[in-house]
Formats: C-alpha cells, sequence, structure tokens
C-alpha cells in the first residue's frame, strides 16, 4: 500500500510540477486534487499549506472596489478650503499644467467647489467622514485611510486594469490570480479567487473579465464569478431530471471508463480528470450551501441590511463574500459599479453610499465578531479619485466632478493593518499629495507584504521576461502595517 | 490535535518548499529538464552559456545601456573579452584560463559582497551551471552568434539504420531519440489514427462512413488517401484559422469599457479562404502586412490588411486621444514582433531591450512603419448602430463585391458592411522615440528601421514602408520568418513546438529541442514556394506523427514532456473543436463556413452583469435555429466577456496577439461537460435519433460510442455501458415526471419516441460519453 501511494505521489507530483505555469501552490493544488496524496486528515491538509516568503498576517482578503471612482471630497478626504473657496478658479500655482481628461480639458473655467455634504470626525481616532457614510463611521477605529493614493491612469478602463493587474495594458494577471499561485487554496471544494458583481444607480462604467484574468498564468487561477440568479457558479447545477444519486452513478461510470483509458495509455492526465470531476461533484453541494443565505440569524441580516437577502446587491455580496472568505477562499473580489458623477453628484452620490455604506460597516464588524478580522485583509476603495473643480454647470445644489489621477482615498482594514490611523496627506485644495504619497505599485506591494509574500520574488517567467504584480517598481508601505 | 495539525502544518510546508525549490530550478534553468544532466563534452555558448548569462546576467550586463553596470556587457563578443574598467590588466573572460576569468571569479566568489548574481537580485547560478561555464573557459570560450539569428542551413537529414523513418522528419527525430536511449512506439490503430488527423486537419471527428472506409482499405496508401481528402475538404480553412486568429486577435467587439461592435468577420472569412487556397506563406503574410501598398490592389488584398486592425479600440469618452493612437500603433508593432519574429519587441518600448538586440530606438524605427495610418484614438459612441462606427480607413464590402471578386465572404443581408483596413496617409508622420515609452515624452525623431542585429534592411532595394517590411520578412535568407512559422505549424500538430516558447525565439526563448530538424523543415518550406499544406502533410505522414499514446512508466520517467517524440502526446482539443466535435457528432453541425458570428447559448445575465449598459452589446441577445449550431470558430468574441466556456477551456481572450494556448484540466471544465446546455441537448438530439433507428440497445450504445470515441467500443465497454443504461431506464421507468424535465433540454425539434424512459437513459449514456477524457483528446 505504501509502495502504491508513493507511486502515486511521485507520478502525480511530477506530472504537477512538468506542468510549468502551475502556481507555486500547485502542490497545494494537487494535495486537493488528490487529497489521499498525503493520505492524512484532509482538513489538515487544506490549511496550511501554501508558499508564503515569511509569516504572513493576512491569509485571505476581501477588496470592496467602488467601480467608476468615488468622490475623495465627499467622503473621508475633508477639504474645508474648498467650500471657503467654492466657485472660485482653481489657482494655475496647484494644478501646474497636470493633464485632464478629454471632458473637461476643453472647459474655460475651473471653479473649485466643496463638498455638498457635512464632515465630522468619529471614534478614538479622530477621522473625518462625510454625512453620507454614517456606518463606516462607526467602524473607523479599525480603518486605515490612505489619502495619498495616486495612479498613471486617467481613464477608467486603463486605471481599473491598472488596480487589478497592475499594469494598464497587456493582459496581466489580475492580484487574485497572483495571490492563488502564489498560495493556492485553502479550502478543496472551492476556487481560491471568487468575483462577485453588483450594480448601483448611479453612472456606470462597466467591468470586464480581463480584471479577473489569469493572464500568462495557468487558467486554474483565474477568478470565479458567483453570479446572483439561480446558479452561482457557471454550470454549476446539475440539469432537470437528475439528483445527486444519478450524478453518483455518472461519475463512478464515467471513472471506470477513463479507467479504461488509462489501463491502456497510462497518461496521468486522465487520472486527473478523474480528480477534477470528483472536485467538481464536491463544489456542486459546497457553494449551493454557501451561497445560501437565507438561513442567516437575524441579527447578521440585521447588521448587513434588509438587502442582503436580495441576490445581487452589494450587500447579499457582502455577506456572501464573509461566508466565502470564513471557507478559506483566498481572494473574494466584489465590484459594484455606479460611482463616476460626472454631474448630479449631489443626487447620485448619496444613493451609491446608501447602497453600500451600511454592508461594508457591516462586514468589518462581522468579520471582527468571528475574530477573523484579523488575519482577513479588507479592502474599499476605486481607480482614481475626483477633481477638486466641478465638471459642467455648478449651480447652488449640484455639481459633477471629473477624474482625477493625482490623489485618492483608499482604506484598508483587518489583515496586519495598523487600525485607526490615516497615512499621507494631500493639500488644502485636495488636488496633489504633500505628504507620503502610495502608487499603486506600492499599494500591491504591500498587500502582498502582508499576506507574506515578497512583491520582489513573487514572479512568473514568461517571454523571457520575469513578471511581478509590482512591474519593476513598488515598496511596501511599512507604517501602516501593524 | 493541536500537535497533529502543527505537526502537518509543517510538513506540508516542508513538501511546498521542496516542490517549489523543484519548480524554481526548472525556471531558472529554461534549457535544462532535469538537473542530472550530464556535463556536455563540449560546451557550446549557444546551447549551455548564453542561456545562463542571458537569464542571470544581460538584465544588467546586456543590450541594455542605461541599465549597464560597471560598462560591462555580456552580450556581445567584444564585451566577453574586454578588460575591466577598474583594473584594465584583468579581463571578463581569459580563454582557457577560467581562474584568471574575472565572469568566472565573480559567479564562484564565497564572499557575497564579490558574488554575481548578487544575492538581492534574487538570481543564483546552480553549482551545475558554474561547472558548464567554467569547463566553457577551459574549452577557450568560443563566442556564438545567437541561433535564431543566423539564416537556417538545410543539413543532409542523418542517415538512420531503421525502416522506421518514413520521411526526413523521422530521421532527424529519431537520431534524438536514439540519443536518450528512447525508442520509437508502434504505430497508432487505425481508428485512432484517423480520429487524430481527422481532428488535426478539419477540426472535425470522422463520420462512421470515413471509419469504415478507412478500417476497410488495406491498400498501402489508405492513409495519404484519407490525408489528402481531408486537405481539400473546406473544414481544412476553419481549422487551420482557429490559430490565426488567436494571432491576429481576432474579436467581434472593439475591447474597452462599453465594448461596442465591429464587423471584421469578412477579414476571417479571408483567413479561411486563404487556407483553403492554400495560400502560400509568404504571400499570406505580404498581403495581410502590405496588401494596401502592392500595386493597383485587389479588394481581397485590401480585405486582408484588416490584420492590422484588429486591435482594441476605445470608445471611453473623455480620453486622450493621442495616447490611445499610439497604443494601437504599439500593438500593430508588438504583433508584428510576436507574430512573425517571435520576438517580444514590445521590451523595448521603454527602454533598450534587457535580452535581446532591440534598441529603444531599433523600437520606434519599426514602429514608424505602422505610424502612417490616418486612424483616430477614439470611435463614436452608438447612437444609431445601423451605420456603426468604424475607425477610418475602412473598405464597404457590397453585395456586387461578394457576387464578383469577394465570393467567399458570407454575406446575409443587402447592407454593406464596413470592415478596419491598412492605408497609408500620402505625407510621412514624423516618428519620435518616446522617452519611457510616454505617448506625450517625444524624444527624438527617428526614420524607419528594424532590429539590425535580426537581419539587415537593404534600404536601396526595400521601400521604406510596410510592403518593404513584408519583403524583408519574406527574404530566403530572413533567418527568422520560416523558422517561426514551421514552428507554430509542428505545434498545432504535436501540440508542443519545436521551440518550446514559440513565441519567443530571443535570447530568454528555449533552444530548439530538434536543431536540425528546424532548420531542415524551414528551408524545405521555403524551397518548396512556402506551401502551407505540403508543410502539413509532410508532418501527418510521418511516422513520429503516426505512432500510439501509449506512454511507459519508463518514458514518462525519462521524458515526461515528450520533447523527443518517443509517443504520440495526448493533447486535449482546443475549446472551438469541442463544440464541433459535439455538434458533428450528435448530427446538430450546421456546415456553413464563414459570415457573421453566432451568439450560442451562454448562462443567462453574463453580459449584463458587468456591461456599462450601453450600447447594442449590453445585453446578450442569443441566437436561435441554425445559428446555434455552427462551428465554434463563429462564436462571438466580445472581448470584455468572451465566452465563458471558452475561457474556460483555455481560449484566448483575443485582447492581444497569442501564439501558444495553455492545456488546463479544471473542475470547472468538468462542470461545463456535464451541464452545458449545448452538450446535454446534442445528447437528447442523438439519443432520439438512436432510439428511432430499428436496432437492438446493444447496437445503439455502440453506435453512440463510435461517433464520440471515433472507434469501435471495447467488450468490457459495452457491458459495462449496457448495465448502466438498464440501471438508468429503471430508475427513469419508476420517475417518469424527472423524464419530460431531461428531455425538455434545447430548442432543437424533439423527435416522438414511444419509449420515454429509454430514450432519457440513452441521452444519459450519452453525456457519460461526451464527458470522458478520450472524447475531447485528440
Amino acid at each position: 500500500m505504501k509502495e502504491f501511494i508513493e507511486n502515486r505521489l511521485h507520478v502525480n507530483r511530477r506530472h504537477f510540477l512538468g506542468k510549468v505555469s502551475l502556481g507555486l501552490g500547485s502542490v497545494a493544488l494537487g494535495s486537493l486534487l488528490i487529497p489521499s496524496l498525503f493520505n492524512g486528515d484532509e482538513e489538515d491538509i487544506a490549511s496550511g499549506v501554501g508558499m508564503p516568503h515569511f509569516a504572513p498576517k493576512a491569509k485571505r482578503v476581501i477588496y470592496l472596489f467602488q467601480n467608476g471612482a468615488p468622490s475623495q471630497l465627499e467622503s473621508f478626504d475633508y477639504k474645508p478650503m474648498l467650500n471657503k473657496m467654492h466657485g472660485q478658479e482653481l489657482p494655475a500655482s496647484v494644478r501646474m499644467g497636470q493633464r485632464l481628461t478629454g471632458m473637461t480639458s476643453g472647459q474655460s473655467k475651473f471653479p473649485l467647489v466643496g463638498s455638498h455634504f457635512k464632515f465630522q470626525q468619529y471614534g478614538k481616532s479622530g477621522a473625518w467622514v462625510s454625512e453620507i457614510f454614517p456606518n463606516m463611521a462607526k467602524v473607523v477605529d479599525d480603518m486605515c485611510f490612505i489619502k495619498s493614493m495616486h495612479t498613471e491612469a486617467i481613464n477608467h478602463d486603463p486605471a481599473l486594469t491598472f488596480m487589478q493587474t497592475g499594469a494598464q495594458q497587456g493582459n496581466r494577471p489580475s492580484m487574485g490570480a497572483w495571490l492563488s499561485y502564489g498560495l493556492g487554496s485553502e479550502n478543496k471544494n472551492l476556487p481560491a479567487y471568487c468575483v462577485l458583481l453588483s450594480r448601483g444607480k448611479g453612472n456606470g462604467q462597466g467591468v470586464y473579465s480581463k480584471l479577473w484574468t489569469n493572464g500568462f498564468l495557468d487558467s486554474v487561477h483565474q477568478g470565479v464569478q458567483f453570479t446572483s440568479g439561480e446558479e452561482p457558479v457557471l454550470y454549476l447545477n446539475d440539469p432537470t431530471g437528475s439528483d445527486k444519486v444519478r450524478r453518483r452513478k455518472m461519475l463512478d461510470q464515467l471513472a471506470e471508463l477513463n479507467s479504461i483509458s488509462y489501463q491502456q495509455f497510462g497518461d496521468p492526465e486522465i487520472q486527473t480528470r478523474i480528480q477534477q470531476y470528483e472536485m467538481a461533484f464536491r463544489m456542486q453541494t459546497a457553494v449551493p450551501e454557501l451561497t445560501d443565505l437565507s438561513k442567516e440569524p437575524d441579527d447578521i441580516v440585521k447588521m448587513y441590511g434588509p438587502d442582503c437577502l436580495v441576490p445581487g446587491t452589494y450587500a447579499a455580496n457582502c455577506l456572501l463574500a464573509r461566508k466565502l472568505s470564513e471557507a478559506g477562499v483566498r481572494f473574494v473580489q466584489l465590484y459594484h459599479q455606479g460611482w463616476d458623477q460626472h454631474g448630479n453628484l449631489t443626487g447620485e452620490m448619496p444613493n451609491q453610499a446608501k447602497d453600500t455604506d451600511r454592508a461594508s460597516a457591516a462586514l468589518i464588524m462581522d468579520l471582527k465578531q468571528r475574530g477573523l478580522l484579523d488575519d482577513t485583509l479588507v479592502i474599499w476603495g476605486g481607480e482614481f479619485g475626483r477633481t477638486n473643480y466641478c465638471q459642467g454647470n455648478l449651480s447652488e445644489k449640484n455639481y459633477g466632478r471629473d477624474h482625477h489621477p493625482r490623489c485618492y482615498t483608499i482604506c484598508m482594514a483587518g489583515g496586519g493593518i495598523k487600525p485607526g490611523i490615516t497615512y499621507g496627506e494631500t493639500d488644502e485644495f485636495g488636488y496633489n499629495i504633500v505628504k507620503a504619497p502610495v502608487h499603486v505599485n506600492d499599494f500591491h506591494a504591500t498587500v502582498l507584504n502582508l499576506l507574506g509574500l515578497d512583491h520582489e520574488k513573487l514572479i512568473f517567467k514568461h517571454l523571457g521576461r520575469r513578471y511581478r504584480l509590482t512591474d519593476v517598481a513598488g515598496k511596501v508601505v511599512k507604517p501602516i502595517i501593524a | 490535535m493541536f500537535f497533529l495539525r502543527h505537526r502537518w502544518y509543517w510538513m506540508a510546508i516542508f513538501i511546498a518548499m521542496t516542490a517549489g525549490a523543484i519548480l524554481w530550478s526548472q525556471r531558472q534553468q529554461p534549457f535544462l529538464e532535469n538537473a542530472s544532466e550530464k556535463m556536455p563534452g563540449v560546451v557550446d555558448f549557444n546551447f549551455h552559456v548564453r542561456p545562463i548569462l542571458s537569464d542571470r546576467c544581460f538584465k544588467c550586463h546586456g543590450p541594455d545601456a542605461s541599465q549597464r553596470k560597471a560598462e560591462l556587457r555580456l552580450d556581445t563578443e567584444a564585451g566577453l573579452y574586454q578588460s575591466l574598467r577598474e583594473n584594465p590588466g584583468a579581463h571578463v573572460i581569459v580563454q582557457g584560463n577560467p581562474k584568471d576569468s574575472e565572469l568566472y571569479r565573480r559567479i564562484s566568489a564565497a564572499d557575497t559582497s564579490q558574488l554575481m548574481p548578487p544575492p538581492n537580485s534574487n538570481l543564483a547560478l546552480s553549482v551545475y551551471e558554474k561547472r558548464l561555464i567554467k569547463k566553457w573557459i577551459d574549452q577557450e570560450a568560443k563566442f556564438q552568434k545567437h541561433w535564431a539569428f543566423i539564416s537556417p542551413l538545410a543539413a543532409e537529414p542523418p542517415e538512420v539504420d531503421s525502416d522506421w523513418s518514413s520521411n526526413e522528419l523521422d530521421q532527424f527525430v529519431l537520431v534524438k531519440m536514439e540519443e536518450q536511449n528512447l525508442e520509437p512506439n508502434g504505430k497508432a490503430d487505425k481508428e485512432r489514427l484517423l480520429k487524430r488527423v481527422s481532428f488535426d486537419i478539419t477540426g472535425l471527428p470522422p463520420s462512421i462512413t470515413m471509419q469504415e472506409n478507412f478500417l476497410k482499405d488495406n491498400s498501402s496508401y489508405a492513409y495519404e488517401k484519407v490525408v489528402d481528402e481531408l486537405l481539400e475538404n473546406p473544414h481544412y480553412g476553419e481549422k487551420m484559422a482557429i490559430y490565426w486568429l488567436d494571432v491576429a486577435r481576432y474579436a467581434d467587439s472593439h475591447g474597452y469599457q462599453d465594448d461596442g461592435l465591429r464587423t471584421m468577420w469578412p477579414w476571417r472569412d479571408w483567413v479561411i479562404h486563404a487556407f483553403n487556397k492554400n495560400y502560400p506563406y509568404d504571400k499570406f503574410l505580404t498581403w495581410q502586412l502590405a496588401g494596401d501598398l502592392i500595386p493597383n490592389p485587389t479588394k481581397e488584398m485590401l480585405l486582408a490588411t484588416g490584420f492590422n486592425r484588429n486591435h482594441k479600440i476605445t470608445e471611453e469618452f473623455g480620453v486622450i486621444e493621442e495616447e490611445y493612437r499610439i497604443e494601437y500603433v504599439s500593438d500593430r508593432t508588438n504583433t508584428f514582433g510576436k507574430a512573425f519574429l517571435a520576438l517580444t519587441l514590445e521590451c523595448a518600448k521603454c527602454h533598450d531591450h534587457k535580452y535581446d538586440p532591440v534598441s529603444q530606438k531599433e523600437y520606434y524605427g519599426t514602429f514608424a512603419f505602422f505610424n502612417q495610418i490616418n486612424d483616430k484614438g477614439l470611435i463614436g459612441e452608438f447612437q444609431d448602430m445601423s451605420a456603426f462606427p468604424a475607425d477610418p480607413p475602412v473598405i464597404l464590402i457590397t453585395n456586387e463585391d461578394v457576387k464578383n471578386v469577394l465570393a467567399f465572404v458570407n454575406k446575409k443581408d443587402q447592407d454593406p458592411v464596413s470592415v478596419m483596413v491598412m492605408k497609408d496617409s500620402s505625407a510621412v508622420r514624423p516618428t519620435h522615440v518616446l522617452i519611457r515609452g510616454a505617448y506625450d515624452v517625444p524624444g527624438e525623431e527617428v526614420g524607419f528601421q528594424i532590429p539590425e542585429a535580426i537581419y539587415p534592411y537593404d534600404t536601396k532595394r526595400l521601400p521604406k514602408n510596410r510592403l518593404g517590411l513584408a519583403k524583408w520578412l519574406t527574404d530566403k535568407n530572413h533567418p527568422l520568418t520560416s523558422r517561426v512559422f514551421v514552428n507554430r505549424i509542428w505545434q498545432e500538430f504535436f501540440g508542443r513546438g519545436i521551440v518550446r516558447t514559440s513565441g519567443d525565439f530571443g535570447m530568454q526563448g528555449e533552444l530548439p529541442s530538434h536543431p536540425e530538424l528546424l532548420d531542415w523543415l524551414a528551408v524545405d518550406f521555403m524551397n518548396h514556394g512556402w506551401g502551407i499544406k505540403r508543410l502539413v502533410k509532410q508532418i501527418v505522414m510521418s511516422s513520429t506523427y503516426q505512432q500510439s499514446a501509449e506512454v511507459s512508466r519508463r518514458k514518462l520517467a525519462v521524458d515526461p514532456e515528450n520533447k523527443y517524440l518517443s509517443r504520440a502526446s495526448r493533447v486535449r482539443l482546443p475549446s472551438e473543436l469541442i463544440k464541433d466535435h459535439v455538434l458533428a457528432s450528435s448530427g446538430l453541425l450546421v456546415e456553413e463556413i464563414g459570415g457573421p458570428s453566432v451568439k450560442p447559448y451562454q448562462p443567462d445575465g453574463m453580459w449584463e452583469a458587468s456591461a456599462s449598459g450601453r450600447g447594442v452589446l449590453a445585453n446578450y441577445v442569443q441566437d436561435h435555429g441554425d445559428k446555434l449550431y455552427r462551428r465554434g470558430i463563429y462564436n462571438f468574441i466580445k472581448r470584455t466577456v468572451p465566452p465563458p466556456s471558452m475561457l474556460m477551456f483555455d481560449a484566448s481572450n483575443r485582447d492581444q496577439c497569442e501564439v501558444r494556448r495553455i492545456s488546463t484540466n479544471t473542475p470547472l471544465q468538468a462542470l461545463i461537460m456535464m451541464n452545458d446546455p449545448m452538450v446535454l441537448e446534442a445528447s437528447r438530439v442523438l439519443a432520439q435519433r438512436l432510439m428511432l433507428e430499428n436496432i437492438s440497445v446493444q447496437a445503439r450504445i455502440s453506435k453512440g460510442f463510435r461517433l464520440i470515441l471515433c472507434r469501435k467500443a471495447l467488450e468490457k465497454e459495452l457491458n459495462s455501458l449496457g448495465a448502466y443504461f438498464e440501471d438508468e431506464k429503471k430508475y427513469f421507468e419508476s420517475e417518469l415526471q424527472k423524464v419530460e424535465a431531461k428531455l425538455a433540454v434545447g430548442e432543437y425539434k424533439q423527435e416522438k419516441v414511444n419509449d420515454r424512459a429509454g430514450t432519457a437513459a440513452l441521452m444519459q449514456v450519452i453525456t457519460t460519453l461526451y464527458n470522458t477524457d478520450e472524447a475531447i483528446t485528440k
């Protein structure tokens, strides 16, 4: 028996390792596919494998992407100067000739505009939060606000792609794919990288599957999109007229046919396929159990808000993200559309906030009460900031803001992040960074660091070049790490 | 329990680390399949030494002048033998004397402050690699030009003492095999060989008639006859086009944000046509690169230039147009490099190439060729889709054209179709080096030039435009064009190129497993008029190709990747062919060639969930009728949300030029095969058809088996499936209400079969057959 296992181990490991594009976590994968490889308690094997370069502070990530770029000036970056100078022209000494998008570069005037919404300080940390985020205001002492994020892209598509893949162009692997590659999965029945989509009523800018692409990595690292319909994962449900027992019988029949092939051809790929069918079968049970939110207790529903029982809403996705994370999914990526307020900001932004504020805060509180916040990193933010001047008409009650790559605010909580702090600073006009800038590459380096990965060592050689999520730059932002 | 957990944790980490180290070393040593490889008698610079220097040293001591440390470069002959800046008496390499060679001294230094590469680079040399370099210096350290930049010369195929060889290819292959103490497998059985060659040439399974005829034909020409027939089958063009569409990043949408509709499908129809008409590769390439510059171009030549307009185009309001226009020119330049030269030119966009002899200036010199067209950075919005906003220049294809010169365009209605093509403006647009690749930071102006080290561009003979570029590429002495193409075709048939990195023939690419074979093929290909069908026939007629796929434990251990071709590789069908196989074997396939792309079954809400809500492609409107049963190549590709089942089976998302698909084996693929309505509908339709035939249960199963696995079932397989059928039938008889639900799948018309439970059971058997590994493996 021992010999038999060793032989399988040998053949299969060679087989897995022979595929160059499989991840460093591929032994983890191997053990998932063939739990008996290590002949031990499956649960023990499923946890603890992976390959951090050093002790990780975070084991998993939930990234609440606010798609379209929420204004930092109406959320967390309080600039009373703009209210004081409301309607006055943006001084040239502040703009310094920096490029603008085609949407406002033709404007004859750039009137400054102050936040329509009131700000107040909250918590022990005294973080400034606008009135449209009353729930996030309650968890500021768990959060770190980075007010000095900046990016290179000035339009949605390249900026989103940059935030998610570390390059504006070029079909590079996304952040979640890199983590799946580097660390493998923590759960034998679920993908390592899950994607959840929702949409607010505000101006939407679309999301694209290239944002969760595996790029040149093996497609096993591709984000698996969960959907809000009857089928939580594509092609998961058995066809009508079938059931669990029939499926099991089919798999047994299939394994028999495949084994005949294997006996003849000796190709280990056939064995792998048998195991992949078994994992698919396990997913068919595990996923619906997990995505069924109807059995959540009242106090949880109350926390996330009644929307969390409506599939496909941001609130439902936050709750689902917590469950996936709890089950060991390495990277849960949410996208919420509708944050692109070129006009009608005072009309649209409160609705966007209303759709997301409560559930975002609830997620942090929920993780905390379960003791999961310590090793789960939560990220909230968009792809760039918004201008301090008005786009289009500045009326008494309304205005718009254009794209602004020079500065924006994101927040993070848990997973080894120092709680209750603010990092970086913008000038009093909210236009340029005056202290501790954080580039997108730095942000990526920091996230990888929290997960125990050295961003300069997490590499994949493709067409002769060693690629990294952080390309050729990136510095870990150490002051925000606990 | 805690202890136990702990122990497992560490064990798992240990195992992961060990395995990681193995993986690591594989990456660090791309040219070494296994670390125990013997030290070669004669150390070859091209094959042993440069790969190490390139991978571990060139980043700081290579072609990129701005990054070069200590004025030391190891990528040129002069650099390798030069004296040291800080100590002119000492030399990088002293031929025959490793101890006095600074290079060897530094790579073997015990003092980490002296050691190269420096530890903080995360790069290191293995003991074996150090020994190789030492031995190379001992043996006089001879420099050689990079193999891929030396024009190929056809050596005489080696003499082999064996009657195994069918043609020259086998002679080269056999010699390598023998060097590894491997012997070829026997010939594949006729049924499996027919399946393989049929999928490889037409992308479709052999019909039962074809199977019968081939089995019956005992003549020595039986196989060749089949090959000739397949090559004349018009589905050959479709099969060959699949791979070219990846190279050309073909899609049906623009690719950014709102991702609106484009109609480049007439260009796709041309590609199929060109393969079917067996256009020589030099013509195929020239028309696509420069059809518009050929004197008095025909409309077909103009259409072919759509190749260079297949890149993504933004429609995002507010973009800075020049930023995107530059992006498109870069895309054309990069595609040119990858598609025809197998070089990563894009690495020289922001700085000199780190590994290959491509300066940034040369990059922009090549860029200049593609910078002469008057296209726009941003194209229009979607108010009126009847005249969709194609980016000029365009050609309009009318019904008149289709009647006359473009008969291969499968046009469905009266409206002209607009296709984006190439057209240079009359005045030359000046091109500048862009500092760090930034569109708004121009540096010095550059003329038209290509990387000189690859192959010189004779400006006296060649015009300074894309036509000149095509002539440069198709010069018989060009070191790359032919090699790159024959290697790709080889890859399509064997699952692995002779150069495994089929997109990178540069310093960082892998070395050819059979260099003499590659060169012989490349020269032979050119000498025979760049004939693609001839090349395909050579490949499939070889004994190498016709081997069986059985793999012994020994062969698996010695050559797990089948680099030495001592067996046929079992290769999973690409995503498009999985669809084709399911539709063809069930009788559903609509064999029409070309035309607008189709929208088959797809899970609900995919486009809707991710779209911005704007544009004609915001909602997925599924097609009906015949359009559900077209070949996979015609599936509509919306770039931001490509068909999910295709992505899961490793298809390209058509974001950029791709020359090789990886092949994975995942649980999501299992879910597709078990639950995709396309597979289930095919199972239902085939089951109903078989039930209507007046034959026994066993005969029905047996015929289904033969259609799907393309061979007769073994007795044990039939027995097992028969028992399974009975079990399923018993179940459905007891659960009749489930039968209706099961058979309801798909829009294809229902046949009236009296034995409903039997039909459902047979359908289940057929779905199971489609799910076997063998069904989707060629």
